[in-house]
């Protein structure tokens, strides 16, 4: 199985697994019967411990509170911990402490789902890191996302409240009925696959050639499983799921991709079950592939044909652009898989982004500015919610109606918190690519030597790597050399605030809607769940991020595709 | 009721003059910074200007030529005029609108009433509130006020286009008088309930003036949006400047922003929210606030009166059913006779109706004394020279009065009535010397054309609620006839000021019409309150609009401007923003040509030269804005189909539309100026 079959054999699985997961993810976060209620017992002994009342209903502002200071909690443990990995036990190869730059990027990067790694695991972390540092956050960090995304759900429930449910029971519950569950069940089956799950240090192998050499290996399974489950991305190797113990054969390939789409396509479904309205989940789900297609479909093209460079040179390339990907992928899984880590923010990769043709590297960078199709583990919906309040903005006033959401106005306050989420990706995103370009130009060999490709594609490394930051993704183009001050304490600023605006925004956005009076339709309203109302939303997506970023991105991926012919 | 409105082109020559010189003073920054969008453009004309400056010091620079910097700032400043030029012809309408409304009024003589009984000649200028004045026949009404004294037949055609007088008289629901409105007959003495500069007239000049408007909440989530938009274009374009190693010359950097911001929105905005208050003065509706327009437009529940309303005034007789003993001739004759003197409509219907069957001719010679009607009786008649005496009134006073008399109520009458009452009629019982001959239907005439209307309001999305005191048989069956959604019947002030509120609790808007001071507090309540001009001055208070007709039907139209005016905004917004495509191809490839030769395929319009390339744009974008000045001004029109096709239908005109149009309109610039420059 390869090439288009196998990519629509990758997207169909989670799709039709999606479903009755929302149903069961819906039920879980309604208190609702489900087949792990055994774990209750355990879940009331982690409230009583922690002096929590799940029953205690939060507002907004309580919501906010729980969620911020979870996480600067965090923040500081993992910082701390990065920076005295040399005392750490579980650390057998003894690699060293981070930098203080390096260990602030790096935890900022895992607590916000970010996973930006400009370390390498093998030789940047300990065992201890790797397990209750990475792994931990990405645990955390992913129900993080979900529950913020359930207070939202809370919101469009049918009163007018301004309780929206209690923090701390969604996320823990998110972790012990969704995440930890199903995280057992992939690291298992990615052992049996041969994936490493040692505290055992390298393993010292002597070659054919006879040349010694030093192979690593540790707890790996447990962090991939939830890597891609949470949509984190964050490798326990550095060349991440390329690497032949991440992700060893097509199968896992096909298991890594269903574990990192499934809870973004289940919250969609899990949407409509939680607030009884099956047919607005079915539109967004609807709009969000086809945004995904439009993204996708290029992609798969331009990698299974040959890159113009290459020809020149003489080279066969039946197989496709093949230049940074792994065989035994092939090039349509490897672009399949590109579009949907981007799309969906995992950020983790099984081919070098940077060496897909520049029409692809376009499409990955495109689908993390628009970063609401699918996306990431809860904040997916955050982010589509967004859009949505601005399409039903603009198409409010075109039918004459002041606008309104599920029977909410849309006023100046919502319409303030949603102009300020669309302004921020693109400040930081160009502002930082700004600033980048500029210091290189300045001192291209000295202090800002950070690009061995001036040009177009210098310029879409930097691009790709705030928008990557931004967009809380974590993937690279790996050409930039990034392990620098500059880079880690710029983009580690810019991945806080990529993480914590676009989940604040929404949740106060929900918050104040929450507490509207509640309008019943009329032949005058438009529908929200309609096709229509979709397919606006998905203009507003295009049209929107288009303008933002054509400029940048005709001076990076376009210059370089348009140079080559 | 439009038979006064005048048809006016939309650029009257009167206008002209006058909305270019306030092009030029509305340039004032202090004013313009209330207009994010267009302060930013002025901003850039400085910019520009000063490069200008430095280029003719310079002419060597690397800022390019004077002539190209100085067209681009010229091009700029012409956006800013057409913008100003917008709102300057929309205010200078709307006030001419209300000028004429408001000439009426000015310096007319009055004759003040003073505390000691006598009568003084003065300017209705000096008129206070609380002032008596008398109005004899002829003479013209000094200031809005409220009659204390007396009635009249009132010409109110100067205010309402309606040359029909109407009636008005002290103590009732029809006790309001406006300035400038001539009384035909009779005398009275009038209270002046508004000062002048008070007026409702007043507060609608004040909407359609800019500078002292105020926006409306969608107006300012829109200026919100907006002005974001304005600021992710200003990030674009500084952003730009460090990203290749590309001199990028100010004016192409001020041309892009202006360009791509939405100007064409941000021009027109102001234009069109007078606009609407200008279409509302023109349909004769004095709004108190730009907001109550707005809100008009979302109008869920619409509550009308029955009378004068769904129905043609008051009941009409439609037919004579005898008692199987009478002759049909008989009965008529006798419903004539009872009816002569009876002056209540239903009285004169019963006359009219019978002129239609027989000549009646003979029956005016007849000779009696006229028995009125009385609460206690329920009917009235006559009692005639010869000795008859002939009655009509309800069934179960009729019926009282000749079993008291121990006669018998013919069984056939008594199934005619119950039939009568089941099809919302209303049955009179006629009697002669206390015996019964038949029963006259009448009957509630409805509107021709109100189901229509009712019909084109439920497709908006309206509920319409009849409010009748008729009893709920009646009411059913007029509502099921006149195709209402709903009905209040045996309505009391109270009744109506629950139901709004119910509505209102399920998160419903409500409007409602109205003109008697027991209308007040649901008036009040009511998310619109229409009262009617001829209403009491307790009910224009209460209300949030006056409607200078006294046209129930106008909340239909009301509703109409309201969501004209979002639908306008929300296009213009979308056609605005849609245009930033094509004006990207225009100047993206323009800037970095000489650097990066290979975005030559970009510039798919094939413009001439990276300067004719960004003059177009910026001509292009600066002629949209008067070439949508008409649409701005007239409204894009609401189509009661359905919120989805109307979404799907502007967004094909105006998004789609808005892509293709400035690929058009640029290429065709850039075909003219490739010869000049």
């Amino acid at each position: 199985m390869s090439g288009v079959t196998g990519t629509l054999v990758i997207f169909l699985l989670p799709f039709l697994a999606a479903i009755p997961f929302g149903m069961y993810i819906s039920k879980v976060y309604k208190g609702e019967r489900t087949w792990l209620d055994f774990l209750r017992p355990l879940e009331n002994l982690i409230f009583r411990i922690s002096g929590i009342d799940p029953e205690k209903e939060m507002t907004w502002k309580q919501h906010l509170a729980a969620l911020l200071t979870i996480n600067a909690v965090w923040l500081v443990y993992a910082f701390g911990m990065l920076i005295t990995q040399t005392i750490h036990f579980w650390n057998p190869d003894h690699n060293p402490s981070m930098s203080l730059h390096l260990a602030f990027n790096t935890a900022v990067s895992f607590v916000v789902n970010c996973n930006l790694q400009d370390y390498s695991g093998e030789t940047g972390a300990s065992y201890l890191s790797q397990t209750a540092v990475f792994t931990f956050l990405q645990f955390v960090s992913a129900a993080t996302g979900m529950a913020a995304a359930v207070v939202i759900f809370n919101a469009f429930r049918e009163k007018t409240t301004d309780k929206l449910g209690n923090f701390f029971n969604y996320f823990l519950k998110s972790i012990t009925r969704i995440l930890l569950p199903v995280a057992i069940i992939i690291a298992v089956v990615l052992v049996f696959k041969g994936i490493p799950q040692t505290f055992r240090g390298n393993e010292t192998v002597k070659t054919l050639q006879g040349n010694i050499m030093q192979v690593s290996r540790g707890p790996a399974a447990s962090m991939i499983a939830i890597k891609h489950l949470g949509t984190n991305g964050g490798g326990f190797f550095g060349a991440n799921s390329a690497h032949p113990f991440e992700n060893p054969d097509y199968f896992t390939n096909i298991l890594e991709m269903f574990a990192q789409m499934l809870i973004p396509f289940a919250m969609v479904f899990a949407l409509g079950f939680y607030i009884k309205r099956k047919k607005l989940s079915r539109i967004i789900f609807i709009i969000m592939t086809l945004g995904f297609l439009c993204l996708v479909v290029p992609t798969i093209a331009f990698e299974m044909k040959d890159n113009p460079v290459f020809t020149h040179l003489g080279i066969d390339q039946h197989a496709g652009n093949m230049e940074g990907k792994e065989v035994r992928f092939g090039a349509a899984a490897t672009a399949f898989w590109s579009i949907a880590t981007t799309v969906i923010s995992t950020g983790s990769v099984n081919g070098m982004h940077d060496s897909f043709t520049p029409l692809s590297g376009m499409m990955q960078m495109f689908a993390m500015m628009i970063n609401a199709f699918y996306g990431g583990c809860g904040v997916g919906i955050l982010n589509y919610f967004i859009f949505i309040i601005i399409a039903a903005f603009i198409s409010g006033l075109m039918v004459g109606r002041t606008p309104e959401f599920l029977g909410r106005k849309i006023e100046t306050r919502e319409m303030k918190l949603a102009v300020l989420v669309a302004l921020l990706g693109p400040f930081f995103i160009l502002a930082g690519t700004a600033i980048a370009a500029y210091l290189f130009r300045i001192d291209p060999a000295g202090k800002s030597a950070w690009l061995n490709n001036p040009s177009f594609h210098g310029f879409s490394e930097m691009l790709y790597q705030y928008t990557s930051s931004f967009a809380n993704n974590g993937s690279g183009f790996e050409g930039l050399g990034d392990n620098t001050p500059f880079w880690n304490i710029t983009t580690g600023f810019v991945m806080l605030i990529g993480r914590f605006i676009p989940i604040i925004a929404p949740v106060v956005l929900a918050g104040y809607m929450a507490q509207k009076k509640v309008i019943p339709p009329s032949a005058g309203t438009l529908r929200t769940d309609s096709m229509t109302f979709g397919v606006m939303t998905l203009a507003v997506i295009i049209v929107v991020a288009a303008l933002d970023y054509l400029p940048a991105l005709a001076l990076g991926p376009i210059a370089e595709f348009l140079s080559f012919r | 009721m439009s038979s006064k409105r005048k048809k006016k082109g939309l650029l009257d020559q009167r206008f002209l003059k006058q909305a270019m010189v306030q092009s030029f003073v509305k340039l004032n920054p202090v004013k313009m910074v209330k207009n994010p969008v267009m302060f930013t453009v002025e901003a850039g004309t400085m910019v520009m200007l000063i490069v200008s400056i430095f280029t003719l010091i310079n002419p060597h620079g690397a800022q390019g030529g004077f002539y190209y910097n100085f067209t681009i700032t010229f091009v700029l400043l012409l956006t800013l005029l057409f913008a100003n030029f917008a709102e300057a012809i929309a205010e200078a309408r709307g006030k001419a609108q209300a000028e004429s409304l408001r000439k009426t009024r000015h310096d007319t003589p009055a004759n003040r009433l003073l505390p000691d009984g006598r009568v003084e000649k003065v300017s209705s200028a000096i008129l206070k509130k609380g002032d008596l004045f008398l109005v004899a026949a002829g003479e013209v009404v000094p200031a809005d006020g409220e009659i204390v004294e007396g009635m009249a037949s009132i010409d109110e055609s100067a205010i309402t286009g309606e040359s029909a007088p109407v009636i008005r008289e002290s103590g009732g629901d029809k006790s309001g008088v406006t300035g400038g409105t001539t009384v035909l007959s009779d005398s009275i003495k009038v209270q002046v309930t508004t000062l002048p500069g008070e007026s409702f007239l007043d507060k609608m000049i004040a909407l359609v003036e800019g500078a002292s408007r105020q926006k409306t909440p969608n107006e300012i989530a829109l200026t919100i949006l907006l002005a974001g938009f304005t600021l992710i274009f200003i990030i674009v374009c500084v952003t730009l400047k460090d990203y290749a190693n590309t001199l990028i010359t100010i004016a192409s950097m001020v041309s892009l922003f202006v360009c791509l911001i939405p100007t064409t929105i941000g021009g027109l905005l102001s234009a069109i929210g007078i606009a609407g208050m200008d279409r509302a003065l023109r349909a004769n509706v004095i709004s108190k606030s730009g907001k109550a327009v707005e809100t008009a437009g979302d109008i869920d529940v619409l509550l009308l009166d029955k009378t004068g309303t769904i129905t043609i005034g008051n009941r009409k007789a439609t037919n004579f059913y005898p008692a199987d003993s009478v002759d049909i001739l008989h009965l008529i004759d006798c419903s004539t006779l009872a009816s002569f003197a009876d002056q209540t409509p239903e009285g004169k219907s019963i006359v009219e109706l019978s002129a239609t069957r027989k000549d009646i001719q003979s029956l005016f010679t007849a000779q009696g004394k006229f028995i009125k009607f009385t609460a206690e009786t329920r009917s009235s008649g006559i009692d005639l020279a010869d000795g008859r005496k002939i009655r009509k009134g309800a069934y179960d006073s009729i019926r009282k009065m000749t079993e008291s008399c121990g006669n018998k109520f013919p069984a056939e009458t008594g199934l005619k009535v119950k039939e009568i009452s089941e099809n919302g009629g209303t049955p009179l019982v006629v009697s002669e010397n206390n015996n019964v001959l038949g029963v006259i239907e009448l009957q509630d005439i409805i509107k021709p054309g109100i189901q229509e209307r009712f019909e084109r309001l439920r497709r908006m999305g309206v509920k319409t609620v009849m409010v009748t005191g008729d009893n709920p048989l009646t009411a059913k069956y007029i509502a099921a006839k006149a195709g209402v959604d709903d009905f209040i019947a045996e309505a009391t002030p109270e009744d109506k000021l629950n139901y709004i509120r119910k509505e209102q609790a399920s998160g419903k808007l409500v409007a409602m019409m109205g003109d008697g001071t027991n209308d007040a507090p649901a008036l009040a309540q009511a998310d619109v309150g229409v009262a009617m001009n001829s209403g009491t001055q307790a009910a224009k208070e209460a209300g949030n609009m006056v409607d200078l007709d006294n046209d129930p039907t106008k909340l239909i139209e009301i509703v109409e401007i309201g969501k004209q005016l979002l639908i306008t905004r929300g296009t213009l917004t979308t056609f605005s923003i849609a245009n930033d495509v094509a004006k990207y191809f225009a100047i993206v490839p323009a800037l970095f040509i000489t650097s990066i030769p290979a975005l030559q395929s970009l510039n798919i319009m094939q413009l001439h030269s990276p300067e004719s390339a960004i003059l177009s744009a910026v001509i292009f974008n600066a002629l949209i804005i008067p070439m949508l000045i008409p649409l701005a001004l007239r409204g894009v029109k609401y189509r009661p189909i359905g919120a989805g096709a109307l979404l799907r239908r502007n967004l094909l005109i105006y998004g789609f539309g808005g892509i293709i149009a400035p690929f058009i309109g640029i290429k065709l610039i850039d075909l003219i100026i490739r010869f000049i420059i």
